[in-house]
């Protein structure tokens, strides 16, 4: 039931603390509303039970093991939100001039020098909003590296198709054709489908790597020098970043750009859609064009740089500077890690991987890729089960949802058949990955014996199977008094 | 197993293809296709008067568990779509090979259509695809 259905015309609640007042005198006339916002008119009570109730249907990384690929659904420290919730970072105005700002500067610099060091590019720019919109911002940074060489033969993007759909996307919306690269059998980029795609007509080329297969990418230095000396540049989808960390650098492996979701690796609270961040670094060729304001440091002061002192950069993303609260989570993150923590996250969350791997080989699923070892993700394949049980890769999902766990993520990469990605980062416990694989083995018995139990799963959450089909089609989003 | 028919030419990207007889190509996708996306939500179709080259992404489906290009099997110019799937995606589910039609399509080369595979090359990519 929404809030809004529990309204009462008329009712009111007098505020049960001391209210602070606004006053609006100076606000002239015309700029007030005449009407009365659409607000539930309810008690603080209800209030109060309304979202405590909702907070109770979540099943989130706070409940439950959330083996979501792709996702690093890690674990967000405490610490991190109580040093960011301090009152001089709160209350920090974003218009307030550099010289009241110093301290905050000072940690989004220490960030922006970190992110530069573990990722090995020349320069890191922390304005990108999210994810999307640091590929955007890389992919944007290509086209105007073109542009000021002239060369505008270059019209496509290549993209392997076990990528993101995020990064075709972000082609087309920079105004690039797209081409699909395959992947061969062992899930590496087909070098000879590449060799034979580049070209005058290739501004770059999108990877992630890791790919999203859970694989690392072995030749990623021939692609590298395929796609240089085609002219085209390399931009590196920081999806994977949690399985390298501290361990390998995107600019030793000659990626010219690169985005960091800092909400994966960086282990800043993500799902239900943000806010998170997304920072892009670059080689020193695309350094001019990095989006502003740019933090730099003069002496002991910290200055906002912006298009006056950049003038070929791609400009703003946002009114701001970024997401101010993220960044400062994720750097409290890594000040708390250190330099050796960091390669402990990418040597811990492999570990894990490849622990489950085997055990889950061994309990006898499909892997998608049994020749090869995991890398923080790694995918089973439910095609068998399909097939000679009629129970897939979604029933699977949704009976793990009974035995308290969040499902892995279904259905993607979309070049295996009914698959299970399954990441279970480097916080998760021994017994807790253990319990994941028993109540998967106690699954595939329920599948052998009893398949409806399996098929009409689940049971023990608010709702049963939605109808997603009726979902998807007739979008119901915003409620409107009627 | 997936419905294949005799008399339509197809692609290794699963779309098929229908020869009427004046020379004009009926394209859709595949019951193997159908299945494997699962329940249809949304069909953008072509244009009509819109040109494409063989193997060009032309219309695009997209089922509750993923986004998916459909290719065109030949070049030409698409002569007619089938607007009909906007309201009702799920008749390629329901019907692929019937009313389930995407888009008619005036070839270039009258003559591509035979380097199509025929439906017993294509039932050994679908074979492929299920082992």
């Amino acid at each position: 039931m929404l809030i809004f259905e529990q309204s009462r015309s008329g009712r009111t609640n007098p505020p049960q603390a001391p209210l602070q007042d606004v006053a609006i005198d100076d606000i002239p006339d015309q700029f007030r509303r005449q009407s009365k916002p659409t607000l539930p008119e309810v008690s603080e009570m209800q209030a109060v039970r309304h979202y405590t109730r909702l907070s109770q249907k979540n099943f989130s990384i706070d409940t439950h093991f959330y083996p979501l690929g792709s996702c690093t659904m890690k674990y967000n420290p405490r610490g991190c939100n109580t040093l960011a919730m301090l009152p001089g970072f709160l209350r920090r105005h974003p218009l307030s001039p550099d010289s009241m700002s110093q301290g905050f500067m000072a940690c989004m610099f220490e960030l922006q020098e970190m992110l530069k060091d573990v990722t090995g590019m020349k320069a890191v720019s922390l304005a990108p909003m999210a994810g999307a919109q640091g590929e955007f911002t890389g992919v944007a940074m290509i086209r105007k590296y073109h542009e000021s060489r002239n060369d505008d033969a270059r019209t496509e993007i290549l993209v392997p198709d076990a990528a993101h759909g995020t990064n075709p996307a972000t082609a087309v919306m920079c105004n690039y054709k797209v081409r699909e690269i395959p992947t061969n059998d062992q899930g590496d980029v087909d070098l000879e489908a590449l060799k034979a795609a580049v070209g005058p007509q290739t501004a770059g080329i999108m990877l992630t790597n890791p790919s999203t297969l859970g694989v690392f990418e072995r030749k990623i230095k021939e692609i590298a020098d395929i796609v240089h000396e085609a002219g085209g540049l390399l931009y590196y989808d920081g999806a994977n970043l949690n399985a390298i960390l501290g361990k390998v650098k995107p600019g030793d492996m000659g990626f010219d750009v690169i985005h960091m979701n800092l909400h994966k690796t960086f282990s800043t609270p993500h799902g239900g859609g943000g806010p998170g961040a997304g920072p892009v670094g670059v080689s020193q060729r695309l350094e001019p064009y990095l989006p502003v304001p740019l933090l730099s440091k003069e002496g002991d002061q910290y200055r906002w740089l912006t298009d006056n002192e950049r003038p070929e950069s791609i400009g703003k993303l946002s009114t701001f500077m970024g997401n101010a609260g993220v960044l400062l989570r994720a750097y409290i993150y890594a000040r708390l890690l250190g330099k050796e923590g960091m390669h402990r996250v990418s040597e811990f969350a492999t570990l894990n991987a490849n622990y489950m791997l085997a055990r889950m080989r061994d309990a006898g699923f499909e892997l998608a890729y049994p020749q090869r070892r995991a890398t923080h993700e790694f995918i089973v394949t439910m095609r068998k089960q399909a097939k000679e049980l009629g129970v897939n890769a979604m029933d699977f999902a949704k009976r793990l949802l009974d035995y308290g766990f969040h499902a892995p993520t279904t259905y993607f990469p979309l070049l295996v058949p009914e698959c299970l990605l399954i990441e279970p980062t480097e916080t998760e416990s021994r017994e807790d990955i253990d319990a994941f694989i028993e109540a998967m083995i106690a699954i595939q018995n329920e599948a052998e014996t009893t398949p409806e139990t399996v098929k009409q799963a689940p049971y023990t959450l608010p709702v049963r199977r939605l109808d997603d089909v009726k979902a998807a089609k007739e979008l119901d989003l915003a409620w409107k008094p009627e | 197993m997936s419905n294949i028919p005799q008399e339509l030419r197809f692609t290794k990207s699963h779309e098929w293809v229908k020869r009427e007889e004046d020379g004009t190509l009926v394209i859709g996708i595949t019951d193997h296709a159908q299945q494997l996306l699962g329940d249809l939500v949304f069909v953008e179709v072509p244009e009509a008067g819109s040109s494409f080259k063989d193997s060009d992404d032309c219309a695009v489906i997209e089922s509750v568990k993923a986004a998916s290009d459909v290719y065109c099997p030949v070049a030409g110019e698409v002569i007619e779509s089938n607007e009909a799937l906007a309201d009702a995606p799920e008749t390629i589910n329901n019907d692929p090979y019937g009313d389930g039609w995407i888009f008619k399509l005036k070839p270039e080369d009258e003559g591509a259509y035979d380097g199509l595979m025929d439906a017993d090359a294509y039932a050994e990519v679908v074979a492929e695809d299920e082992h």
